[in-house]
């Protein structure tokens, strides 16, 4: 009972602990904060058996601990209530589930007014992001992607800073806006499914077998339009550059807690999006050589753009955003290196993102909520009055500029080896991005930390309390395990992360040399390939052996077709 | 082959100094009692240096040719399904091991950085006695062991890196022990950053590596470069690697143009600067190349780079050094100019000369650093030149030890510098059939400054008239025991060291010579035939050394006994200058040309350059340039252009928005709905006259009308009666 619908436990223990607090009476603060951190504690402890169960099954091709079937939530549309993990979303999960634990557990004397809202809110935003990572049916997922911006859009605007109203819509409509085009993607690829297999579903493994063959029969630019609407959604929520200016804006308004989760689990939802949707759903496409290289640009300019904004800021929580552009610029460069180190280190960057941004994030919280300001200037020899402090954030911060034996480092190390691999000059420009980190976060250390106190009212800050140390301690641990050991990590990504390699490789021409600029030569098929039957039967098509974004020999036949009318 | 079999101990057991210094130092340091610190930290590193000696000896005796061990797999699913393509299309697998290597090249720098840094460990007891952050300063020097000892046992590219950043992450932290010195913080961040940009050579060095072979098994590069090294002679790809390898040594060896982080890094303590900024973590850069040698030795192009960098930088370091003031500046520039020294080396073929340099240089330098220390204790903190003086007396022992490491770095024989730098120089002179003169040219005169900067530094400390004030003069002592006994033992070492590679022409055996052979040894599985031409070149070096030895020896005496006289001349400028020095002594070169004296003593103006150019702190008339006015600019163009044009839409949709309400309010419910009712309102006006409710009215209109039409009825019955009856 318990293992086989573990996946619905830890979805809906959040909003269980919602629920409770609904009807906790709102005077009563400490009692609705003991038990917002008993839900989401146990919202962790749930999701803690899923780590061996998770183990055991690791190598088994496809999704696991399937919950619920396609169409039976609502029959007549093909939506389902379906729900399945494979390593990817796994290591997502455990994330979420973790951060969501650290983050109320950060709260307790951060949020001192509707103190009740508030956690229902922040439950109710663990269950959806949760959802999101979960869901094998396209309508819950956007179900799930659409719901969790309500309880954060909520979060920033009355919790939130002096602009909050403005941050608050900002993140809401520019989020809205991308999903309206992967709303058009995601009917586009249900009704192409049924016009190939006859049966609607909404089913993301039913999506998987047909999507593929859309660029055979519409051609290759339907193709490509529609993976820039899936793109869009999910690139303004990585966020891309030039799509990231929702995220600096959102985050200095959020409150502290909002930011952790913002930055370690909400931009993933992009990242995870272009892993699970768009690779398999357009393999062809994503290699056409244009596109591709618009793809790493825009990570590339992201990586050294977001490192020299982050290098000029004046407020610590902006350096902190900016950073997360340039290093979420590092993830999106491995996802389109289009290999396994690529990949794989990509998913394992996001992970070490979420532990090293996220404890940025509470590092600038804890001096906010002792000084009410963010402002760098103010302060300077902060290590003196608070020792502790200074060393977990030293720690965290060499965590997020990379330095090998922490988190970072195998992740950048990995991404930039697949990068390499793909391209040479991708991996050379990313580089700077490494050199910048290090600037920017060790200028900020020093003018916080270093230095004599200056400003009389640092003189008596209080070092951490055993509460704020308890939120750092698993992230610390986290980040010095991926450091020293993180093969687990890579033994449990290996066989997502090879079955979408497999996926590209057999759909189209896997050509590494590929110059970004210069489209590669298109293979030209063995004679005997060349079936001329324009009925497109799913399972010739989706395992051609070449054609560059043509995986048929029939998709230039429609397309010559559809010219000469 | 108990401590061979587990020599990965070796690099923990700093390590665990370091954490016991993290999570119990706070309590251990005690004001008055050291002895929890000391016996940890020192007790370690020197357990560590005697498991290195027992190790090197196991090594040595096994006959085999390297020891490796691979503990477990560090990067990779170690599953054979995380591939990458590499060169031609080959898949490998990505995997990158936790593994330790002992070769003849590692058991040196094993030997000498554990040996050294045991010296260094002892001798800071009592430097730092009086410092603050006791148990602080000893965690992260047994921190910086544990990485410089992972960073010379590593067995592949990238587990040399993690202990390639981790020494600089110590550096980082050593540099800026003084945290409440903006000097100090700011020394540090420039290290480490000036470093992460050779860092990043290394890594994309590291990915052709693996894009060419597959792996960075040190084993298997070497393998892989030397067996196919016929076709692979000049290969661009091979260059470029090592190419990018060698900016990582720039940054860590502090060569051109990466040198700058290196005299600033004097801020952090005397020990430090003795122990990372002399003897181990600089060489980290001469053990790189030394490791990458059968790759640079196929790029012949790299091996000029690396040879002409390293004699630029050994002249220009050396002429900055010639008019510097602070102690340890001098000595400072004195390591970038003799790491100069061992590039040239490296560059010109001849590795096993450059490892010699290396070794003698950490024995001497260290000793030179650890007395400048002596000098500064007792002249309670004062580190510059110009107002010491006599103090040869006062402190004997620190004066004695001095003395010797200025021999031996000067050059002057029996002294160790003489024999590793003379060996750099012969074989520079030689190699290449002749064609690296210019380079023997700029190595000799750099060996001229050599001596007269060292002793220019002698003669200011120890002799001339007494220039400090009374207090300083009152306070001079002799340095503890602890400090002055490693004192004696490096000067010891900087003596005699030289003897293992006296060079066969003075009857020796060049005993490291040979005991680095197998490390460096390409030729003995390449033949000279298989390869091209343009290898030609790489291989003189080692064709040179096959040479008949009576025809060359001539010229080896001639170069030897011109290299003394250099060390001489040096001797002689600087003890007529210096050797009576009083208050405002003249500076010889101040008189000669005060431009040129300023400009050195303004280093060249490299700082002011790199701050206009590369990290925006200096404005450049006005305009910010380097990082922070790039950083500026996009933080301009984000906030107007990208979310200008965010906002921009917004405030499009908010007008479009407007105008739609307006169009709707006036023309579509305007004209369209209410203009038609208002046109039948305005024609209803006047029916509305008539029709406005008021029920009195229309009895008033009904009384008249009925008024009227009785009228309108009457009228012609009057007039009829009227026309009947005539009135």
């Amino acid at each position: 009972m318990f293992y086989n619908h573990i996946l619905s436990i830890i979805l809906f223990t959040p909003l269980v602990g919602a629920l409770v607090l609904l009807f906790t009476p709102k005077e009563n603060k400490n009692a609705i904060r003991w038990l917002a951190n008993i839900f989401a504690m146990a919202g962790f402890a749930v999701s803690l058996p899923l780590i061996p169960w998770f183990w055991a099954v690791k190598s088994q091709p496809g999704f696991k601990f399937i919950e619920g079937a396609p169409k039976n939530w609502i029959p007549t549309i093909g939506a389902g209530y379906y729900l399945g993990i494979d390593g990817i979303s796994f290591l997502l999960i455990m994330l979420t589930t973790l951060l969501g634990a650290i983050s109320i557990l950060s709260s307790w004397t951060a949020i001192e007014n509707r103190v009740k809202e508030y956690y229902i809110w922040f439950l109710i935003l663990q269950t959806g992001m949760l959802g999101v990572f979960m869901s094998l049916d396209f309508f819950l997922f956007f179900v799930f992607w659409e719901a969790m911006l309500v309880p954060m859009y909520l979060l920033i605007g009355i919790w939130g800073g002096p602009r909050k109203l403005y941050a608050a819509i900002k993140f809401f409509l520019y989020t809205l806006f991308g999903s309206v085009f992967m709303l058009i993607g995601i009917l586009f690829l249900y009704f192409f499914n049924h016009a190939q297999t006859g049966v609607y579903t909404f089913s993301i493994p039913a999506l998987y077998k047909t999507a593929p063959l859309i660029p055979s029969v519409y051609g290759p630019t339907a193709g490509v339009i529609l993976f820039l609407g899936f793109f869009l959604g999910f690139a303004i929520k990585v966020p891309m550059f030039p799509f990231h200016t929702w995220l600096p804006d959102a985050h200095v308004e959020a409150p502290t807690a909002g930011s952790v989760i913002l930055a370690g689990v909400l931009l993933k939802m992009g990242t995870y999006g272009l892993i699970r949707f768009s690779l398999p759903f357009f393999p062809a496409i994503v290699q056409y050589p244009r596109l591709r290289a618009w793809m790493i640009g825009l990570s590339i300019v992201g990586i050294i753009y977001g490192a020299l904004v982050s290098l000029v800021q004046k407020d610590m929580k902006k350096l902190v955003a900016y950073s997360s552009v340039s290093h979420l610029g590092f993830c999106t460069l491995g996802i389109f290196a289009l290999n396994g180190p690529g990949l794989s280190g990509s998913v394992l960057q996001q992970i070490n993102h979420g532990i090293s941004t996220g404890a940025l994030f509470l590092i600038v919280g804890i001096l906010y909520e002792r000084r009410h300001t963010r402002e760098i200037s103010e302060y300077g020899g902060i290590s003196t009055v608070m020792p502790i402090y200074a060393t977990i954030t030293l720690i965290m911060f060499l965590s997020s500029m990379g330095l090998p034996l922490l988190n970072g480092f195998v992740g950048e190390f990995t991404i930039l080896q697949g990068a390499f691999m793909a391209n040479k000059y991708w991996a050379a420009w990313a580089v700077p991005g490494v050199i910048l980190a290090a600037a920017y976060l060790l200028w900020l250390y020093q003018r916080v930390f270093f230095g004599k106190v200056e400003n009389p009212k640092n003189e008596k800050l209080k070092d951490l309390s055993a509460r704020e140390i308890a939120t750092f301690v698993p992230l610390l641990a986290l980040a010095l395990w991926i450091g020293v050991y993180p093969k687990p990590f890579f033994q449990i990504l290996d066989e997502p992360v090879n079955e979408i390699v497999q996926t590209i490789q057999t759909n189209g021409v896997y050509n590494a040399e590929a110059e970004p600029s210069v489209p590669a030569a298109p293979a030209i098929a063995a004679p005997d390939e060349q079936k001329p039957d324009a009925t497109v039967a799913p399972e010739k098509v989706t395992a051609p052996k070449s054609g560059e974004f043509k995986p048929s020999t029939a998709a230039v036949k429609i397309a010559d077709n559809q010219g000469s009318h | 082959m108990f401590f061979l079999e587990h020599i990965w101990i070796i690099p923990l057991l700093p390590m665990l100094g370091a954490t016991v210094m993290f999570f119990f130092g706070r309590k251990l340091d005690d004001e008055h009692d050291k002895t929890w610190v000391n016996s940890i930290c020192v007790g370690l590193v020197v357990v560590a240096f005697a498991w290195a000696c027992m190790a090197v000896w196991q090594f040595v005796h096994s006959g085999q040719p390297f020891f490796e061990k691979v503990m477990y797999t560090w990067l990779g699913s170690d599953s054979g399904k995380l591939l990458f393509p590499m060169q031609g299309g080959h898949l490998a697998e990505f995997k990158v091991n936790v593994g330790f290597l002992l070769d003849p090249l590692s058991s040196v720098w094993l030997l000498f950085v554990t040996g050294v840094g045991m010296l260094i460990h002892i001798y800071s007891t009592g430097y730092m006695k009086h410092d603050g952050g006791y148990y602080r300063f000893f965690g992260y020097m047994n921190l910086f062991m544990f990485s410089m000892l992972t960073l010379i046992l590593a067995n592949n590219y990238v587990m040399m890196f993690v202990g390639w950043e981790g020494v600089g992450l110590c550096s980082y932290l050593l540099i800026g022990f003084y945290f409440h010195k903006h000097s100090a913080s700011t020394a540090a961040n420039k290290a480490f950053i000036v470093n992460r940009i050779g860092d990043a050579g290394v890594l994309l060095g590291t990915f052709m590596i693996f894009w060419v072979v597959g792996t960075s098994n040190f084993t298997s590069v070497t393998e892989f470069a030397r067996t196919n090294a016929a076709h692979l002679m000049g290969n661009p790809y091979i260059t470029a690697a090592t190419l990018l390898l060698f900016l990582g040594a720039c940054g860590k060896s502090a060569q051109l143009p990466l040198y700058v982080w290196l005299p600033d890094a004097m801020e952090g303590p005397t020990p430090v600067s003795a122990l990372i900024h002399a003897a181990t973590m600089v060489t980290a850069g001469v053990y790189m190349v030394c490791r990458s040698n059968a790759l640079f030795q196929l790029a012949p192009d790299s091996m000029m780079v690396v040879a002409v960098v390293g004699a630029m930088t050994a002249l220009f370091a050396a002429l900055i050094g010639l008019v510097q003031n602070d102690i340890k500046r001098v000595l400072a520039y004195s390591t970038v100019s003799q790491l100069g020294y061992m590039f040239l080396a490296l560059g010109v073929g001849a590795f096993a000369a450059g490892v010699f340099h290396v070794l003698t240089h950490a024995f001497f330098k260290a000793l030179l650093f650890l007395g400048s220390g002596s000098v500064i204790h007792a002249m309670s903190g004062e580190q510059d030149m110009r107002w010491m003086g006599k103090l040869g007396k006062k402190i004997p022992v620190t004066f004695g030890t001095m003395l010797i490491g200025t021999l031996a770095i000067a050059g002057i024989p029996p002294f160790a510098g003489f024999f590793s730098k003379d060996e750099i120089l012969w074989q520079t002179w030689s190699s290449h059939a002749g064609a690296f003169r210019v380079l023997w040219g700029i190595g000799y005169l750099t060996a001229i400054l050599t001596a007269f900067y060292m002793f220019r530094l002698v003669f200011l400390t120890f002799y001339g008239e007494s220039r400090m004030s009374h207090e300083v003069e009152h306070h001079v002592h002799e340095s503890p025991k602890s400090m002055t006994i490693p004192l004696v033992i490096l000067a010891i070492c900087a003596v005699f060291s030289g003897f293992l590679g006296v060079p066969s022409a003075l009857g020796g055996s060049d005993r490291i010579g040979r005991f680095l052979e197998p490390v460096f040894a390409m030729h003995e599985t390449v033949s000279a035939e298989a390869i091209p031409a343009a290898g030609a070149e790489a291989l003189a070096p080692a064709q040179q050394e096959q040479k008949p030895e009576g025809e060359s020896h001539g010229s080896e005496y001639l170069l030897m006994f011109l290299s003394v006289g250099a060390a001489g001349l040096g001797w002689y400028v600087a003890k007529r200058s210096y050797s009576k020095a009083g208050k405002d002594y003249p500076e010889p070169i101040n008189v000669a040309a005060p431009p040129v004296y300023r400009t050195l003593l303004n280093k060249f103006y490299v700082d002011e350059l790199y701050d206009y150019l590369f990290t925006g702190r200096r404005k450049l008339g006005g305009v910010r340039l380097g990082a922070q006015g790039l950083g500026d600019a996009l933080w301009e163009f984000d906030a107007n252009v990208i979310d200008g044009g965010v906002n921009g839409a917004g405030w499009f949709t908010k007008f479009t928005g407007t105008v739609s309400n307006w169009w709707d309010k006036w023309i579509i419910d305007g004209i369209g709905v209410n203009g038609p009712a208002i046109v039948a309102r305005v024609l209803s006006y006047p029916v509305r006259l008539v029709q406005w409710g008021l029920v009195q009215w229309y009895a008033l209109v009904m009384v008249f009308g009925l008024i009227g039409l009785t009228w309108y009825y009457l009228a012609p019955i009057h007039a009829l009666r009227i026309f009947l009856l005539g009135k």
